[in-house]
C-alpha cells in the first residue's frame, strides 16, 4: 500500500535489497574484493576471464537444474550427461572432421535430450523418488560413458577450430562462452517469468496436491523439467568439448553435487516452489569464485570441495532457519489479532 | 467381517472439520506387494514376494557366474568377493536401519574415505595404531551425529544435508592428507586385506559384517527397537503418539551409520595397505543400491535383513563374475547403476499399473 | 457476476446477476439426497434451496450430515440417490472440476493456497491472462485481482506471497478467486473460526457484496450470532436429515438450537454411576499463547469428564498440551500427585497417561502395520525379555484384548487397513488399555463409526471408568458427552465457558455455552 512517492522507493529498495539475488551479488562482489585487496592480480584481464569461463558450464547446468529442483525433485545426473554429451559430440567430430559447428551443438543437446527422457519416464510414469533414479542414472550413465571414452583417443586436432574457438575466443574482453551462459540464464529466466507453463513448475513445487487439484497437468511439467534439464546438460557437454579440447571420463565429475549446492545457495528452495534462474546462476558465479579465490590467497584448492560442501549446509540450515522465523511471526501476528 | 470400503468410511462419515479433497497418492507400494494383508515385523510369513525373487536372483547370479568362469565359486573367489564387497555390505547395514525410518544418509563412503584419511594422517605422524583406530572411531560418531543434529533437531531434509556432508567430509580429507597417500602400515594390520580369516576363505570385513548382519538382523526384527522403526517408516505420527522417541532414535542411527562407515574406513586402509583421501569415491551408490534392491523401501517401513543379505550376495557376485571375465569398473557402474533403478521401478510398477487400469475403466462413462 | 478473464477456455457467458431482490428460481437445489459409507448413514435425506442474492446458513452439530452434504456440492462424493439441480439444469459432478465449472466454490476452513506463488497467482494459475506470443500479461492479471478484491471492497498487496498472509486474508483470496472462476454459489465453512472480530466484520462486508452481485453464500457455522447477522434463511440439520428450513426472521436462537438437538438419546450406552476415588489428573492454568487460556480441571479415578464445545474451541490442543505431545507456554498438569514435565509424551505415559487421538488413522494406528503390532506398539517394553520381544506374550496380549473388546478381524497378522472404522478404534484402544493407564485421554472416541460399534465403545469406556480409570473425554456429539460424562466442560474459544454436572446438563443448555449464549457460570445451571 504505498501511497507517497518517497514511500514507493522505500518500498521499491526494501523489494531489491530484499532479494536473495542482490544478497548474493554483493557477496560476490565483496569475495572479489576483499581477495583483489591481498592479491591484486585477482582483478587482472585474464584472471577475471577465467573466472568467467570457470563458472560458465555450471551456470548452464544451474538453470536445468534450477527447474527441476523447483518442482520439488533433483536431478543428480547431470555431470554424467554432460561427460556422455561432451563424448558424444568429440565422437562425430573424429570421424567427420567436417561436420557443421552448430550441428554439433545440437547433437550434444540430442544426446542430453534422451537421457532426460529416460530420466523423466521413470520418475513420472513409474513414480520413482527422483533422488534414487537420478542416483540410478548418474552412474549408469558414467559407466556408459567411461566404457566409450576408453575405447577413443581425442585430442583437438581432431576437432574443428571453429568449435574450439567457442571455448576460448572473447568479445571485447568478455569469453564467448559467459556470453552464451548468460545469454541462456536470461532468456530461461525470462521464460519462467513470462509463460504459464513454467509458473506452474512453482506451483507444483509449492504444493504438488493442491497443483493437480487446481488441474495442473503436474506429470507432464515435471517430465518436461527432466529432459529439458537433460538437453540443457548435453548442451553444456558440448561447450564443455569445445572449452577443454579433449574428453575424459571424468568430465562433469561431481559437476551435479556442485551445482545443487550453489543453486541451493542461490535461494531456490530444495524443496521446491521457489528461487530463480538468475539467483541460482549467481550461487553457482559464488562458488567458483570463492574456488578460485582460493587459489589466488594460496590457499590450498584442497578446501574447494569442503567450502563447497560446508556453503550447501549453510544455505539450507539458513533458509530452513528464515522459514521457521517467518512462522512464528506469522501465528504471532494471527494470535495478537485473535485477541483484537 | 473387516469391511472393504474402509476409506470412504472415513473420509466421509466422519464430522472431521471439512478439510479440501485429496489427491488420489499411490500408496507406496513396496517390493512386498501384498501389502493389504501382510503385516511387518519378522515373521516367516513376511519374507514376501519380494524375498522370493531375491532367491531367484542368487541362483541366477550363481548360475551366470558359474557359466562365465570355473574359478567362480572357489575360495579364491570367495576371497575376492569378500575384499570388493566387504566395505559396502558393512556400510549398507546402518544404511537399511536409516531408509527404514524413511531417511536417507548418502554421506556414507565420504565417511569412510574421511576415516580412511584421518587414520593415515595419524599413523604419519607417529600415533600408536590403537589409539588412531579409535580416534577415528570417535570421527565416526561426530560426523554420524553431525548428520543426525542436521537432520532431527533441525528438521532440515536429509538427502540435501547428507548430500552436504558427502561434499563436506570427502573435502576434509582432502585438506587432510592433500594428494598424497600413506602407506607403511606395519604388516600385522595389513593381513586384512591379503589374508582371510584363519580357517576360511572370507575377508576380515565380510566376516565381520556377518557377524554384524546377525545382530542387526535381531533388532530389527525381535526387538522394540526394530519394531519402532518399521512404526517410524510407516506413520512417524502414529509412532511419535504412541510414545516412541523418534528424534532421539534416528539421531542415533545416524551416529551408528558414522561409526560404522569410519570402521569400514579403517578396514579399507588395512585392506588396500595405503591411506588416500579419494578411498571409495563414489561407493554410496553400491551401499544405496545394496539397500534397496534388498527390498527395503525408499519410503521407509518395509524390508528384511535378509533381503539386504541376499542382495550382498546378488550384488556382490555380479561385480566378482563381471571382474573375472575382465569387464571394467566402469562398466560395472552402468549395471549398478540399472539395479538400483529397476529395483525401485519394479515394487512401484505395481502400483502404477493399477492406475492406469483405474484411470482406463474411470475414462469409460458409466451410468451414475 | 461476469469478469475480464480471458482466452483459456473457462466459463463465458456467463448471465448478468440477478436483482438483488428475491429471485423466483432458486439457483441450487438439493432434494433427498441419500449417501452412505458402508455401515454409516451419512445423510439419509439431505434438503436445501438456495436463491441467489442471498446468504443461507447451514446449521447442525457434528455428525449431522453437513459435511457430507458440502462434500457433494464440491464434487467430491457422488450421491446415492437425490437431486441435484444448478440453475434449474440437474447436475451429475464428476469430480471436483466439474463443480468448480458449474460454479460451485468451497471454501473450506484450511485454505489451499500455494504458499510460495503472490496473492495474484494463486487466484490466476493456470490461467494467466495472455498478451503477444503468449506471455502472460501482468498487468492485466493485477489490474484484475485488484479489480476482484476491490469489488469485495478489499485491499491487500497482491504481490504477497500466501504463505505471509494471515488466515483472514487467505480467505478472502480464495473468494476471489471463487469469484474469479464466476461462481455462483460459494459455499463457506466456518468462516469466522479463525478471525479477529474486526475480521469478521470484514468477512460480512465482503458477503454483503457478493449478495448484491447475485450470487448465493452457503454460510456454514456454529455461530448463531454470527448466523443472525448476516444471513437471510437458515437450514438445520440432524442426524442426517434437513429438519428444519426458514426466514431468519421467523426463528430465534431457542428455536434453532432446539431443532439442532431435539431427539432420543436413549439409543446410547449410558454410563452407569460409580464411586469416584483420588483426584488423578489435576491441571492448573494450562496455557498455549494464541489456542486456550487458562485451562484448570480435574478427574478423578472412576470419573469421566468431558470436554466439550464447536470445533476450534482448542479442546484436542488442551488434550495434547496435557499428554505432552504439544508444548504449553504456562501452566501446570500433575498426574496421582507427580508433575508432569512438558512436551514429553514418553514421560507422561510413563507416568501412566493414555491418548487416544483424534486421527486414528494418521495418528492413532500404523494402517500398513499387522493388527496385533499396532496394539502392542506402545507396550513394547514390557512385552521383551532381555531386550527381545517375546512373540507368544505379544500374541497373546494382543488376541487377549481383541477379545476383550469384540474386535472383529480376519487374522491378527492383518494390517490394520483391513479393519472396519469402528474395529480401528477398538484397536487403538485396545494399545492403550493394555498399558492399564491411571488416566485415559480420548479424543472423538467414536467419530465416524456405527451405531453399534458406538454402544460397544460407551460400554467399554464404563467399564473401564468402574475399574478406576480417570478418564478425559473429548466430544463433538452431545449425545454422547450427555450420555456418558459424569462431569461436563465446556470450551470457548479457548477458556473454559462453563461447567455442568450430568443432571444438570442437557444439549440446549452446553450447545449455548458453547456458542457463548451463556454467561460464563459454574456447575449452576439455566
Amino acid at each position: 500500500m504505498i501511497a507517497t512517492a518517497p514511500g514507493r522507493w522505500r518500498h521499491l529498495a526494501k523489494v531489491f535489497f530484499g532479494a536473495r539475488e542482490v544478497s548474493i551479488l554483493i557477496v560476490v562482489l565483496a569475495v572479489f574484493g576483499l581477495t583483489t585487496a591481498y592479491n591484486t592480480s585477482f582483478a587482472d584481464v585474464l584472471s577475471v576471464q577465467q573466472l568467467l569461463v570457470g563458472a560458465s558450464v555450471m551456470m548452464i547446468l544451474a538453470v536445468g537444474e534450477t527447474m527441476v529442483i523447483i518442482t520439488r525433485n533433483v536431478d543428480l545426473s547431470i555431470g554424467s550427461v554432460l561427460g556422455i554429451s561432451a563424448y558424444a559430440v568429440g565422437d562425430i567430430f573424429l570421424h567427420n572432421p567436417h561436420f557443421p559447428v552448430i550441428l554439433g551443438f545440437v547433437a550434444g543437446a540430442g544426446v542430453g535430450m534422451l537421457c532426460g527422457v529416460v530420466n523423466g519416464a521413470i520418475v513420472v510414469v513409474a513414480r520413482v523418488p527422483s533422488l534414487v533414479v537420478t542416483l540410478g542414472t548418474l552412474y549408469a550413465i558414467r559407466g556408459l560413458d567411461a566404457i566409450f571414452v576408453n575405447g577413443i583417443q581425442i585430442n583437438p586436432s581432431s576437432i574443428p577450430n571453429s568449435f574450439l574457438a567457442v571455448g576460448y575466443e572473447t568479445i571485447l574482453g568478455v569469453p564467448w562462452i559467459f556470453i552464451i551462459a548468460a545469454i541462456l540464464v536470461l532468456l530461461v529466466g525470462y521464460v519462467m517469468r513470462a509463460f504459464r507453463p513454467a509458473r506452474d513448475l512453482y506451483a507444483i513445487g509449492s504444493d504438488p496436491d493442491a497443483a493437480v487439484l487446481a488441474g495442473v497437468p503436474a506429470r507432464r511439467r515435471v517430465f518436461f523439467t527432466f529432459v529439458l534439464s537433460g538437453t540443457i546438460a548435453g548442451f553444456a557437454g558440448g561447450l564443455w568439448l569445445s572449452e577443454f579440447a579433449t574428453v575424459s571420463s571424468v568430465a562433469g565429475l561431481g559437476y551435479e553435487l556442485l551445482v545443487i549446492a550453489g543453486v541451493v545457495v542461490g535461494g531456490v528452495a530444495i524443496f521446491g516452489g521457489s528461487g530463480t534462474v538468475l539467483g541460482a546462476a549467481l550461487g553457482v558465479i559464488l562458488l567458483n569464485t570463492i574456488n578460485q579465490a582460493l587459489v589466488a590467497l594460496r590457499i590450498s584448492s584442497f578446501w574447494d570441495e569442503a567450502l563447497a560442501g560446508a556453503l550447501l549446509i549453510t544455505a539450507i540450515a539458513f533458509d530452513r532457519y528464515v522459514f521457521l522465523r517467518r512462522e512464528r511471526a506469522n501465528r504471532a501476528r494471527i494470535a495478537a489479532h485473535a485477541t483484537a | 467381517m473387516p469391511q472393504r470400503d474402509v476409506v470412504e468410511t472415513e473420509a466421509g462419515a466422519g464430522e472431521a472439520p471439512l478439510s479440501p479433497p485429496t489427491v488420489d497418492q499411490p500408496q507406496p507400494v513396496t517390493a512386498t506387494a501384498s501389502a493389504a494383508t501382510r503385516g511387518t515385523g519378522f515373521r516367516w510369513q513376511s519374507l514376501g514376494r519380494w524375498e522370493v525373487a531375491l532367491v531367484a536372483f542368487v541362483i541366477a547370479t550363481v548360475l551366470f557366474g558359474s557359466a562365465e568362469s570355473h574359478y567362480f565359486l572357489s575360495g579364491g573367489d570367495l576371497f575376492d568377493f569378500g575384499l570388493n564387497i566387504g566395505p559396502i555390505a558393512l556400510m549398507a547395514l546402518p544404511l537399511t536401519f536409516i531408509v527404514m525410518t524413511g531417511e536417507i544418509d548418502l554421506s556414507v563412503a565420504s565417511t569412510l574415505g574421511l576415516a580412511c584419511s584421518l587414520l593415515g594422517y595419524l599413523f604419519e605422524h607417529g600415533w600408536p595404531l590403537p589409539l588412531a583406530i579409535l580416534t577415528v572411531l570417535a570421527m565416526g560418531v561426530v560426523t554420524g551425529t553431525f548428520n543426525g543434529i542436521l537432520v532431527t533437531h533441525l528438521g532440515l531434509p536429509s538427502l540435501a544435508v547428507t548430500i552436504g556432508t558427502l561434499t563436506l567430509y570427502r573435502g576434509i580429507a582432502e585438506i587432510i592428507l592433500g594428494s598424497s597417500s600413506v602407506t607403511g602400515f606395519p604388516n600385522s594390520y595389513d593381513k586384512v586385506g591379503t589374508s582371510p580369516i584363519p580357517g576360511t576363505q572370507f575377508t576380515w570385513t565380510l566376516g565381520i559384517f556377518i557377524v554384524l548382519a546377525v545382530v542387526f538382523g535381531v533388532v530389527l526384527h525381535a526387538t522394540p527397537l526394530g519394531r519402532s522403526l518399521y512404526a517410524i517408516g510407516l506413520n512417524k505420527d502414529t509412532a511419535f503418539f504412541s510414545g516412541i522417541r523418534v528424534k532421539r532414535i534416528k539421531l542415533l542411527l545416524y551416529t551408528l551409520s558414522g561409526v560404522i562407515c569410519a570402521g569400514a574406513g579403517i578396514l579399507w586402509t588395512f585392506q588396500y595397505a595405503s591411506s588416500r583421501y579419494d578411498a571409495g569415491t563414489g561407493l554410496e551408490l553400491d551401499v544405496v543400491t545394496v539397500v534397496l534392491f534388498g527390498g527395503i523401501s525408499i519410503f521407509g517401513g518395509k524390508g528384511t535383513i535378509i533381503g539386504v543379505i541376499m542382495a550382498v550376495c546378488v550384488i556382490g557376485g555380479i561385480q566378482s563374475a563381471l571382474t573375472l571375465i575382465n569387464v571394467s569398473a566402469q562398466a560395472q557402474e552402468v549395471v549398478t547403476g540399472c539395479l538400483l533403478i529397476i529395483s525401485v521401478v519394479l515394487p512401484n510398477s505395481g502400483a502404477a499399473l493399477g492406475e492406469w487400469r483405474a484411470r482406463w475403466v474411470r475414462a469409460v462413462p458409466r451410468r451414475s | 457476476m461476469t469478469s475480464e478473464v480471458t482466452d483459456n477456455g473457462d466459463r463465458n457467458g456467463a448471465p448478468e446477476p440477478a436483482p438483488t431482490a428475491a429471485a423466483t428460481a432458486p439457483v441450487l437445489v438439493l432434494e433427498h439426497v441419500v449417501k452412505s459409507f458402508g455401515a454409516v448413514h451419512a445423510l439419509s435425506d439431505g434438503s436445501i434451496e438456495l436463491y441467489p442474492g442471498e446468504a443461507h446458513a447451514l446449521v447442525g452439530e457434528n455428525g449431522a450430515g453437513k459435511s457430507t452434504l458440502v462434500k457433494i456440492l464440491a464434487g467430491v462424493h457422488r450421491p446415492d440417490s437425490g437431486l441435484l439441480t444448478l440453475g434449474g439444469k440437474a447436475l451429475s459432478l464428476s469430480g471436483p472440476a466439474a463443480a468448480r465449472a458449474a460454479g460451485i466454490a468451497v471454501i473450506y476452513q484450511e485454505p489451499t493456497l500455494f504458499p510460495d506463488l503472490s496473492v495474484a497467482e494463486n487466484i490466476f494459475i493456470g490461467r494467466q491472462p495472455l498478451r503477444s506470443w503468449r506471455r502472460i500479461d501482468w498487468a492485466a492479471m493485477n489490474e484484475v485481482v485488484t479489480a476482484v478484491l476491490a469489488r469485495l471492497g478489499v485491499h491487500l498487496d497482491i504481490s504477497t506471497l500466501a504463505r505471509g498472509l494471515s488466515v483472514a486474508d487467505q480467505q478472502i483470496v480464495e473468494i476471489a478467486k471463487a469469484l474469479s472462476f464466476d461462481a455462483r454459489v460459494i459455499v463457506m465453512d466456518e468462516p469466522t473460526a479463525a478471525l479477529s472480530n474486526a475480521e469478521v466484520e470484514r468477512l460480512f462486508e465482503v458477503i454483503a457484496t457478493l449478495r448484491a452481485q447475485g450470487g448465493a453464500v452457503l454460510f456454514i457455522s456454529h455461530r448463531l450470532s454470527d448466523v443472525f447477522k448476516t444471513c437471510q434463511r437458515v437450514t438445520v440439520m440432524r442426524d442426517g436429515r434437513s429438519v428444519m428450513s426458514d426466514d431468519i426472521s421467523n426463528v430465534t436462537v431457542e428455536s434453532i438450537i432446539r431443532a439442532m438437538v431435539g431427539r432420543d438419546i436413549s439409543a446410547l450406552f449410558p454410563k452407569t454411576p460409580g464411586v469416584f476415588g483420588e483426584e488423578v489428573l489435576h491441571v492448573e492454568h494450562l496455557t498455549r499463547e494464541g489456542v486456550f487460556t487458562d485451562i484448570s480441571l480435574d478427574v478423578h479415578a472412576g470419573e469421566i469428564v468431558a470436554l466439550s464445545g464447536l470445533m476450534g474451541a482448542g479442546r484436542s490442543e488442551v488434550a495434547r498440551a496435557i499428554f505432552g505431545i504439544d508444548g504449553r507456554d504456562a501452566g501446570k498438569v500433575v498426574l496421582n500427585g507427580a508433575v508432569i514435565p512438558a512436551g514429553s509424551p514418553t514421560t507422561s505415559m510413563a507416568a501412566g497417561m493414555g491418548f487416544v487421538p483424534e486421527d486414528r488413522r494418521q495418528q492413532g494406528l500404523v494402517m500398513n502395520m499387522a493388527i496385533d503390532h499396532n496394539i502392542a506398539l506402545a507396550s513394547l517394553n514390557p512385552l521383551s525379555r532381555y531386550r527381545l520381544i517375546r512373540r507368544s506374550a505379544e500374541t497373546n496380549m494382543a488376541s487377549d484384548w481383541a477379545t476383550r473388546l469384540r474386535l472383529k478381524y480376519g487374522r491378527l497378522r492383518d494390517t490394520a487397513a483391513t479393519l472396519s472404522g469402528g474395529n480401528q478404534q477398538k484397536a487403538v484402544l485396545a494399545k492403550w488399555l493394555a498399558r492399564q493407564p491411571s488416566l485415559l485421554i480420548v479424543d472423538e472416541p467414536t467419530r465416524g463409526i456405527d451405531v453399534g460399534t458406538k454402544a460397544e465403545v460407551h460400554r467399554l469406556l464404563d467399564e473401564v471408568a468402574h475399574q478406576g480409570v480417570a478418564v478425559l473425554m473429548i466430544s463433538s456429539e452431545l449425545p454422547e458427552v450427555l450420555g456418558m460424562a459424569d462431569r461436563i466442560l465446556v470450551l470457548r474459544e479457548g477458556r473454559i465457558a462453563a461447567e455442568f454436572s450430568q443432571d444438570e446438563a442437557d444439549e440446549a443448555l452446553i450447545m449455548r455455552a458453547a456458542t457463548g449464549q451463556l454467561a460464563r457460570s459454574s456447575a449452576v445451571g439455566r
